[in-house]
């Protein structure tokens, strides 16, 4: 057994990071794997974090999560910059397999593997993904510079892109389903009052029009059915996440959309040894703090489930 | 094989269009979170492999560049042999991705 390990991480988001930092403090020498591109979570493509506690002015997403993660090795959690590409979580002893085919074993697992972008799911938005069509503002606003561009969606997410797209762009249409914005009062607020923005409500995006690079996008208006195409060069895509769960369904329950489902307070999964946190099981608050909060109880369940078994 | 090479506006046509072998340029920038994602792997890669040279072009300080190759998303890489685009990578990928995307000119 003394290839055996105390307890494995998969992912590093907020949720991630916040568990290894917890169970390296707890001498359990968690081994991480961060993801191969995915290293840090969703918020290395963010800007400005505001409303992270501790950092009155504010702190850049990617740098917070730099800090985390030197927060956890520091206290001695080994961290691989790999995927994850097979799990067997059943019995005492659990097995993970890497993208370079190596296995790793331990008695518990904390399963943090977030949430992923959503796609609009139009045969040309893959074709011109890179060419216009973008997931990142923060990466690609830069290449849009006194353009015309749009936004779809109608969360924190749409309107954080939006106004951060505005430094560049010479107009921003942001394109939503509904009639009003479902992000916090004041994103909706700074949206509202951006002159660079015209929201366009009721509508959705059913095509993305352009040859090598996005030239327009077809939208259709959800009450009246009618098509119009509006000629942008950019359409940036922030309708949602799905939680990042393929890799255990199956094996742990999850809910109707994906979301692994846990025994609330705790974070036990219906499998026992394996635990679940962060966006991977929050459809409900998703924010970087909430992460962080259940990180830390799932390295908590996580530390006394092994007590519990030696005892 | 060695560091990547740092390549601007000015040096491209230079290090990168009359280079004898191919060049794999990475446009990126500082404040693109998936761009830092794929630094060290292309580091590794410039470690290990003789056959190509790794350049990285930062996109803020050179933007005639990243403006006459089209580029609207980073990080790209483009793969140069003999002054042409022979390939293009777009987005962040595991090295193991980039390495068989690659296997044509290592």
């Amino acid at each position: 057994m003394s290839d055996v390990r105390n307890v494995i991480i998969i992912g590093s988001g907020p949720a991630g990071y916040t568990a290894a930092v917890y169970a390296a403090r707890a001498q359990l020498n968690p081994l991480v794997f961060e993801g191969a591109v995915t290293a840090g979570g969703a918020l290395m493509n963010t800007t400005e974090v505001e409303n992270y506690p501790g950092f009155a002015e504010g702190i850049m997403g990617p740098q917070l999560m730099e800090e985390m993660r030197k927060q956890a090795e520091r206290f001695g959690a080994e961290l691989i910059t790999d995927d994850v590409t097979d799990v067997k979580l059943d019995g005492d002893v659990k097995t993970v397999t890497d993208g370079s085919g190596r296995t790793y074993q331990a008695q518990a697992v904390i399963l943090a593997m977030g949430s992923g972008y959503r796609e609009l799911g139009l045969e040309n938005e893959k074709r011109l993904s890179g060419h216009g069509v973008s997931w990142c503002a923060t990466c690609d606003g830069f290449f849009f510079r006194e353009q015309e561009i749009a936004v779809v969606g109608g969360g924190d997410t749409a309107a954080e892109e939006a106004t951060f797209l505005t430094r560049f762009a010479k107009k921003v249409y942001l394109i939503h389903r509904r009639d009003e914005l479902r992000a916090s009062k004041v994103m909706a607020e700074r949206v509202l009052t951006n002159e660079k923005i015209e929201p366009v409500w009721n509508s959705q995006v059913v095509d993305v029009l352009g040859e090598d690079k996005v030239s327009g996008i077809v939208i259709e208006d959800t009450v009246t059915g009618e098509k119009r195409e509006l000629p942008v060069t950019g359409l940036f895509i922030a309708i949602g996440h799905d939680p990042r769960s393929e890799l255990v369904r199956g094996v742990v329950d999850v809910d109707d959309e994906g979301y692994v489902t846990v025994e609330a307070p705790t974070t036990r999964t219906n499998v026992e040894g394996v635990f679940a946190c962060g966006d991977l099981v929050d459809h409900a608050y998703r924010q970087a703090i909430t992460a962080a909060g259940t990180g830390c109880s799932a390295a908590l369940d996580a530390e006394r489930f092994l007590a519990a078994r030696v005892g | 094989m060695g560091a990547p090479k740092d390549v601007t506006d000015a040096s491209f046509a230079d290090d990168v269009l009359m280079s004898e072998k191919p060049v794999i340029v990475d446009f990126w920038a500082e404040w693109c979170g998936p761009c830092k994602m794929v630094a060290p792997i292309l580091t590794e890669i410039a470690a290990e492999n003789d056959g190509i040279v790794v350049a990285k072009l930062n996109v803020d300080e050179n933007p005639q560049t990243a403006a006459s190759y089209g580029i609207t998303s980073i990080p790209t890489m483009n793969v140069y042999k003999g002054g042409q685009v022979v390939k293009t990578i777009i987005g962040a990928k595991p090295k193991a991705a980039l390495l068989a995307d690659l296997a044509d000119f290592l």
